[in-house]
């Protein structure tokens, strides 16, 4: 009988460790939005895609519809070749357009996709043509005060 | 000159002396793993030192646990809200905790908990020669006192580093949330887009694996190699929290460089 009780006390420590190490995978590191789902892979290219990152959310409307999963840089065209896994429920017109954008004002950046109004829907191995670059800080600030330096031709050394 | 000979031979006996023990150590290490097929055969006795090691250690990491959760989530959104990223609170308490502070400060803890008693019984074993008596009777010491014991705080060491963590990051939960008011859905989606599975969870459980090796490993060399004394049990004790503590910082520093730095 104290064999089976002391059995029973080292079962629940287990079981209790076992349940801890699902909690981290689960709650804290979301292992079930990793999908196991069946995806499809399409690519694009970037003159320029700022922070994004591998595993940066791709969304429609807001709503995650895949993941980036990788980024490369092309030595022929000079511009960043980003591969993305859609998840296969969703469908795409091939004439869908991309844009990368930035949650938040100082968060993470992500790809929307826009959809097109082609009859037929993207597949795997497909290329998006239309692509729209990540905004980069420093060139926006160049070209307002670009703008601003022709907007007002104030004669020199005038206040 | 012949000053000069005995300090030259003093160095060469600390060196000789430094390389047996050296030898011993890989030797009992290289058996107790080469036992593992063995005990698993036989796991009523790795079982015994699993609730021995395991649950009567539960109490300790738990609370460290959860006290420690509660510090970092006061300490770090104190820091984030100089940033206004007190958002962030729940990443940064499941970060730290999952790859550092849970192998590690349940390691020490571990040491200081389950260690020293596991020296302090095979030494005093030694002491009053139960284990020249079984060496006497044709029983294995190593095989059948040390190996159980050795298997049992390697199985208990990630699971009391998981629990660690898990419970630090409830602690977290609770003030960050409960008591300071950051925002529940953010504490959580921070988290979960900052914490990888593999890369994160899944090198904090092999470092806590790491660490449970090392550290039951000490505390069994340290007592199988006591002088069979009061004053040497009491001496090996000691080794083993220092021995045990400083080994366990210096391989998480290696173990960090070597995991997270690429």
């Amino acid at each position: 009988m104290q064999r089976s009780k002391l059995d029973v006390w080292v079962g629940l420590f287990v079981l209790l460790g076992a349940a801890a190490i699902l909690f981290l995978a689960l709650k804290s590191a979301n292992l079930l939005s990793l999908n196991f789902q069946s995806t499809y892979n399409i690519t694009a290219r970037f003159d320029n895609i700022g922070g994004l990152k591998r595993q940066a959310a791709v969304k429609s409307a807001g709503v995650v519809v895949g993941r980036v999963a990788s980024v490369t840089f092309d030595d022929k065209t000079f511009q960043a070749t980003v591969t993305m896994a859609l998840e296969s429920q969703y469908k795409f017109p091939k004439d869908s357009s991309l844009k990368i954008l930035t949650s938040g004002l100082l968060g993470e950046q992500y790809i929307g996709i826009e959809a097109g109004a082609d009859v037929e829907n993207l597949a795997e191995g497909d290329r998006i043509q239309t692509t729209q670059s990540a905004v980069v800080l420093e060139n926006l600030i160049s070209k307002f005060l670009y703008n601003k330096a022709t907007d007002a031709p104030t004669p020199a050394g005038g206040k | 000159m012949t000053k000069l000979m005995s300090l030259i031979a003093l160095v060469g006996l600390s060196v000789r002396t430094y390389l047996s023990d050296l030898g011993r150590a890989a030797r009992l290490f290289i058996r107790l793993v080469g036992l593992f097929r063995e005990n698993m055969r036989r796991f009523s006795l790795v079982r015994d030192q699993i609730h021995f090691l395991g649950n009567y250690s539960l109490a300790i990491i738990a609370v460290s646990g959860l006290f420690v959760g509660f510090v970092l989530s006061l300490q770090g959104y104190y820091t984030l809200k100089r940033y206004g990223a007190s958002e962030a609170l729940g990443l940064l308490v499941a970060l730290s905790l999952v790859r550092e502070l849970g192998p590690v400060v349940s390691a020490l803890l571990f040491a200081g908990r389950a260690g020293t008693s596991l020296t302090a019984e095979i030494g005093l074993m030694k002491a009053g020669e139960q284990l020249s008596a079984m060496d006497m009777m044709a029983v294995d010491p190593v095989r059948r006192i040390l190996a159980p014991r050795f298997w049992g705080g390697v199985i208990t060491m990630p699971l009391l580093a998981a629990v660690f963590s898990a419970v630090g990051i409830i602690g977290g939960w609770m003030v960050g949330v409960l008591l300071i008011g950051v925002d529940s859905g953010s504490f959580w989606s921070q988290m979960q887009s900052g914490v990888d599975v593999w890369k994160d969870v899944g090198n904090g459980v092999v470092k806590s694996f790491v660490f449970g090796v090392t550290v039951t490993f000490v505390a069994l060399f340290q007592g199988y190699e006591a002088q069979p004394t009061p004053e040497g049990v009491s001496r090996a004790t000691t080794r083993t929290v220092v021995v045990a503590s400083l080994a366990v910082l210096a391989l998480d520093f290696v173990l960090t460089a070597l995991m997270f730095s690429i």
